[in-house]
């Protein structure tokens, strides 16, 4: 569960990434295609060489959802719920368990690069606390 | 058997040389302790662990994670011969310390996390990549003897 001083370190954490969403997804995407290959498979219809604009775009496209995400963490089933729909019914992405966890260590790695000490202990476990949350969300109607 | 190329060797081997094995060590059992709080139960006797502080500063802990890490060390020395190196380390997390596996992957998850903090940009995805992958055949071998 979530905590009021998780949810304060997550927003503080968002605050200093300020413009980079699309830099910071694109490097998530890029990692997570390089150390787990079997994730491209849901992209095979993307130009997947290094700073291609689909990775771009599309990295854009999902830190930006995080973003939203960390907006309404109070409500995170109805922020999400589009997004859950679609990771269900159209994309049919492996549960969350699978998948979507090699995406939650990659933006992990990505942070942890970018903020280096100051990405601590209690911010690493409130990320991944969020990051679970999230998968949580877009598994719950899959079946 | 696993295949290691040159390049991974060296990706491996160059990171691991600039790793303080005390620290990181430490810094990685730290996490996995206060990340997944349920893997506290393993240490029950290491007294203080009711805080993230109180796990930082924990003796025990250091201690430990030193130890854990050290063994690690050992696999990026033997990567060839990894179930018969960590053979009898096997039996003992099975059959003394009842460990599920799947906290070996959860450690070796944070253990990246820890080394992409320590060398932020020169932990690049060609690094992650590499040790995703070593971190994830010495949580196979460790895993090899259970039954």
């Amino acid at each position: 569960m979530l905590t009021a001083e998780d949810k304060k370190l997550i927003q503080q954490i968002w605050g200093k990434l300020g413009g980079a969403e699309e830099e910071i997804g694109a490097e998530t995407l890029w990692r997570m295609f390089h150390a787990y290959p079997p994730t491209k498979t849901y992209f095979p219809h993307f130009d997947l060489s290094q700073g291609s604009d689909q990775i771009r775009g599309h990295g854009k496209k999902v830190v930006t959802a995080l973003g939203t995400a960390i907006k309404n963490m109070d409500n995170l089933s109805q922020a999400l719920s589009e997004l859950s729909n679609l990771h269900a019914y159209n994309l049919r992405v492996d549960p969350p368990c699978f998948s979507l966890q090699f995406l939650a260590q990659c933006l992990q790695v990505v942070l942890a690069t970018r903020l280096g000490k100051e990405y601590s202990p209690e911010v690493h476990s409130a990320v991944d606390k969020f990051m679970s949350a999230v998968a949580a969300v877009l598994a719950e109607k899959y079946r | 058997m696993v295949h290691w190329s040159a390049e991974e060797k060296q990706l491996i081997a160059g990171v691991w040389g600039k790793v303080n094995v005390e620290e990181c060590g430490a810094e990685a059992l730290a996490r996995l302790l206060i990340v997944y709080p349920w893997t506290q139960r393993f240490f029950s006797n290491f007294g203080n662990l009711s805080s993230p502080t109180a796990i930082t500063g924990n003796p025990k802990v250091r201690a430990h994670g030193k130890k854990v890490l050290t063994s690690f060390g050992d696999a990026i020395k033997n990567l060839d011969n990894l179930k018969v190196t960590y053979s009898k380390l096997s039996e003992l997390h099975c059959d003394k310390l009842h460990v599920d596996p799947e906290n070996f992957r959860l450690l070796g998850d944070i253990l990246i996390i820890v080394l992409a903090a320590h060398f932020t940009k020169d932990f690049t995805p060609a690094c992650q990549a590499t040790w995703q992958k070593l971190v994830g055949v010495v949580a196979h071998a460790l895993a090899h003897k259970y039954h």
